[in-house]
């Protein structure tokens, strides 16, 4: 029985309100417990230091066919960033696209215990999952990206909703994920055929259905399916001026799914969603729109996809879009149709504080964190890699936390930009409290993990310790000094085990693989019919497709009882 | 002054990238022995590889009297002084350099001078691949600054070029100045084939023959004289090429006209 007490420290755990009071907290076989035997128990003594839930990041690519690709195209990227071997802890190379291990220390070293990788090709989920083995002291989970999906086109087109259900349930099963991701919905199978869809209503090639009927579709079957987290959506028209209008409407016609108070639909990176103008010369920030219409709407949630200015690599499903990069940048890329499933682009990328539109996104992404009045809709990330590396998420907080860190910033940027931006207008510093939300609370219960994100008693034991006393320090003005402590934590404890103590890594632990099992009342057959389909049009057959229970090295299934 | 002497022929490359003025600057020659370098995986201090000594002359700075073509990266990043190697020169000489002097007497490995920003390096023999071209992947190339080489260059020289001159005095093997957007090649002698493919901006001149033109270049004028830099003109006649094409690109590629009397019945017609 392993047992261990964390004296004195200043908690802050949102989701059971508590908020920098001085307390214990008692670990016992990896989960957090009422009480332990004070004699035994390993003292950890956080007197002066803050304690907060292990850190959750809902939105990073980590691991797949892009993520690797993208290592492949970039030794420039590598060779700026080595990382040597230590007796406990493997070698690699870092920046934008770090090898896994490297991937795994580095998200450790910052507190965080819970990552979500949230585009896994199908046909690509074997490579995804072999990868998400060797990334260690993380928990993690992969979305499949279903929203292109051929089968799932058919069931829609047919308006066979229970049918969809039953099949995306299978689909979470044999690419072992945990969510349903949808990219530019009708965009990339328009891609397959060199075209784009340039507004919810426009017609799907082949399909006869527009991404309204896909969004709202798939929104409905995950409602049926009693998915722990809602749709995952990349939107329409993501990274082109004017494309709020889009946003807005997706988030309008998601309305009606919503019925029971829930959140039915999580926009992520929506920095990218929320330009306003009609080209390049004229974008400006959406933050106020989008924030308006947030506000007063309880059915989503979102994350912010802040830039950093930094050399970074973008890569996203949404082929299309990264074509329109390659035209702006003329930068070597990759672009790819994953057969019948979804596409693919990978293309590096410099942001510069010199440049108008990149200071302008950097603006949107803090705007719309600050005017959006609930923390529990709006969460912390970069869509690492294609706004920043994630290891920069310490120069986030500062910027959240501190209204001095983003003016400072902003002084650098571009005189149009700085112009046009909404920063100087905004008072509003989160405290730490509701920094904790959008680094973890939040995250985690959009994800409905019910046992990451708090420290309440049965809660895994995943705590992270900050050297940033909340009585002596004020984030606010101090913030260099709070961005060394959030980038390097004093502890991070996974599973009840120390891993990583004052920013170096201290223990190999191998995270887990969450993954869903749906229990539909009848499960989907694959039948002849399904196998002539993918021996007509996959290059693999079905037998050599599923993730078998082998693959994962640590699995956790979450059963889950649908309702169809 | 100090004196480098290989103390045997190295058999794994060794990386010294303190092997810099800049880092020798105010050093005695104990300490210069202890500097850390590595040899193939393990880790060395350069006492163990070089015989030092020092002399009370002032220039050069550094001087290596030997065969040097498996130390890699001497002068990386070097600011200021001047380092001379009697003798082949290892890969990466002078990347990143930023300043200063660098003269071999002998021939240069790959990546000479990639990505150099200032200075002047001096080749008196032949440059292998990539001279002056940025590390594999990055489209960092050189900003400034000056390389003459006496004798040929190898394959991928000068690639992504933003600024600065390289003189070849001999010949140039393929894909000479890919993908440039400014600065100055210029080729005394023959030029293989894709010369300048994917160029946006810049110049290249060719004294010799052009192996093989792309056709993604449109000849433009014929001129007499093409000014390299403040201090050299070359005499013509040269066609004037504009391209490429393909990258919508505004290069100017400069070839001979009498050393390649094959291009007349192609290109004269369009004058």
């Amino acid at each position: 029985m392993i047992e261990m007490l964390i004296k004195n420290g200043f908690v802050f755990d949102p989701l059971n309100g508590i908020n920098g009071e001085k307390m214990d907290i008692a670990i016992r076989n990896g989960k957090i417990v009422e009480s332990v035997n004070d004699h035994k128990a390993k003292k950890i003594d956080a007197t002066g230091l803050t304690v907060m839930p292990g850190a959750v990041d809902i939105h990073t690519h980590i691991a797949g066919g892009e993520v690797n690709t993208g290592r492949m195209i970039r030794p420039e990227d590598h060779i700026k960033d080595v990382v040597r071997k230590t007796a406990l802890t493997r070698s690699g190379t870092g920046y934008s696209i770090p090898s896994t291990f490297v991937t795994g220390y580095r998200y450790s070293k910052m507190g965080y215990t819970t990552v979500m990788n949230p585009s896994m090709a199908p046909l690509g989920a074997k490579h995804t999952h072999e990868e998400l083995n060797d990334i260690p002291l993380v928990d993690k989970a992969s979305y499949p990206l279903i929203g292109d999906w051929w089968f799932v086109l058919e069931y829609l087109q047919k308006g066979d909703l229970e049918g969809c259900a039953r099949h995306v349930a299978w689909m979470m099963e044999t690419t072992k994920g945990y969510a349903i991701k949808i990219v530019n919905p009708g965009g990339l199978e328009s891609w397959g055929f060199g075209g784009n869809v340039h507004s919810i209503d426009d017609q799907v090639p082949n399909f006869g259905i527009t991404p309204r009927e896909i969004v709202c579709g798939l929104a409905k079957v995950n409602k049926m399916l009693n998915l722990p987290h809602s749709i995952h959506l990349h939107t329409n028209n993501l990274g082109i001026p004017g494309n709020y209008v889009t946003t807005l409407d997706t988030m309008k016609a998601l309305e009606s799914v919503a019925t029971d108070g829930r959140p039915v639909c999580h926009i992520t990176h929506l920095q990218f969603s929320s330009f306003a103008g009609d080209s390049w010369g004229n974008m400006r920030s959406a933050a106020e729109e989008i924030s308006k219409y947030i506000n007063n709407h309880n059915h989503m949630t979102f994350d912010m996809g802040q830039i950093i200015f930094t050399d970074t690599t973008t890569m996203t499903a949404d082929g299309p879009f990264e074509y329109t990069l390659y035209q702006l940048s003329g930068h070597k890329w990759v672009n790819s149709d994953v057969e019948t499933e979804t596409s693919g682009g990978i293309i590096p990328m410099r942001y510069k504080r010199t440049s108008a539109v990149n200071a302008t996104q950097w603006s949107i992404g803090l705007e719309l964190a600050l005017l959006v009045e609930d923390p529990w809709k709006m969460f912390m990330t970069t869509d690492h890699p294609n706004a920043g590396p994630f290891f920069k998420y310490p120069k986030i907080i500062a910027w959240l936390t501190s209204r001095k860190a983003r003016m400072a910033t902003l002084k650098k940027c571009h005189k149009k930009a700085q112009r046009k931006s909404l920063l100087p207008s905004i008072k509003r510093e989160l405290s730490l409290y509701e920094l904790a939300i959008v680094t973890r609370a939040g995250q985690a219960k959009a994800l409905g993990l019910k046992e990451k994100g708090h420290l309440g008693v049965g809660a895994d034991a995943d705590v992270a310790i900050y050297n940033i006393n909340p009585e002596k320090l004020d984030i606010a003005l101090k913030y260099k000094t709070a961005r060394r402590a959030f980038g390097n934590a004093a502890y991070t404890i996974k599973d009840g085990k120390v891993v990583v103590k004052d920013g170096e890594v201290v223990q190999h632990v191998d995270g887990k693989t969450i993954w869903l099992d749906v229990k539909t009342t009848e499960q989907i057959k694959v039948d002849e019919e399904m196998k002539r389909k993918f021996k007509q049009y996959w290059t693999v057959e079905y037998d050599n497709y599923p993730v078998f229970d082998h693959y994962v090295k640590v699995p956790e299934a979450i059963t889950i009882k649908a309702s169809v | 002054m100090i004196v480098l002497t290989p103390l045997r022929n190295f058999q794994f490359p060794v990386h010294a990238e303190c092997i810099n003025p800049d880092v020798f600057q105010g050093k005695t020659v104990a300490e210069i022995a202890s500097l850390a370098v590595w040899e193939g995986n393990k880790q060395r201090k350069l006492g163990d590889l070089f015989k030092i000594e020092e002399t009370p002359a002032e220039t050069p700075d550094i001087t290596i009297n030997g065969d040097a073509s498996e130390v890699r990266r001497v002068g990386q990043g070097m600011k200021n002084g001047e380092i001379v190697i009697n003798g082949n020169a290892g890969m990466h000489l002078g990347e990143k350099m930023a300043g200063g002097k660098i003269t071999i007497n002998g021939n240069a490995a790959g990546w000479t001078g990639s990505s150099m920003k200032k200075g002047l390096i001096e080749i008196h023999g032949d440059a292998s691949d990539y001279l002056a071209t940025p590390y594999r992947g990055s489209t960092e190339g050189m900003r400034g600054g000056k390389i003459v080489v006496d004798g040929n260059v190898g394959s991928d020289s000068g690639c992504y070029l933003r600024g600065g001159v390289i003189i070849v005095k001999g010949n140039a093997d393929p894909f000479l100045g890919f993908q440039i957007s400014d600065g100055v090649i210029y080729v005394e002698k023959n030029a293989a084939a894709r010369l300048g493919a994917s160029m946006t901006g810049g110049k290249i001149v060719v004294s010799g023959v052009a192996e093989d033109l792309m056709p993604t270049f449109t000849v433009d004028s014929v001129k007499a004289k093409v000014k390299i830099d403040d201090t050299l003109k070359v005499d013509g006649p040269f066609y004037v090429f504009l391209g490429d094409l393909a990258e919508r690109g505004n290069g100017k590629l400069f070839v001979s006209k009498t050393s390649n009397p094959q291009l007349g019945p192609i290109y004269d017609k369009y004058l």
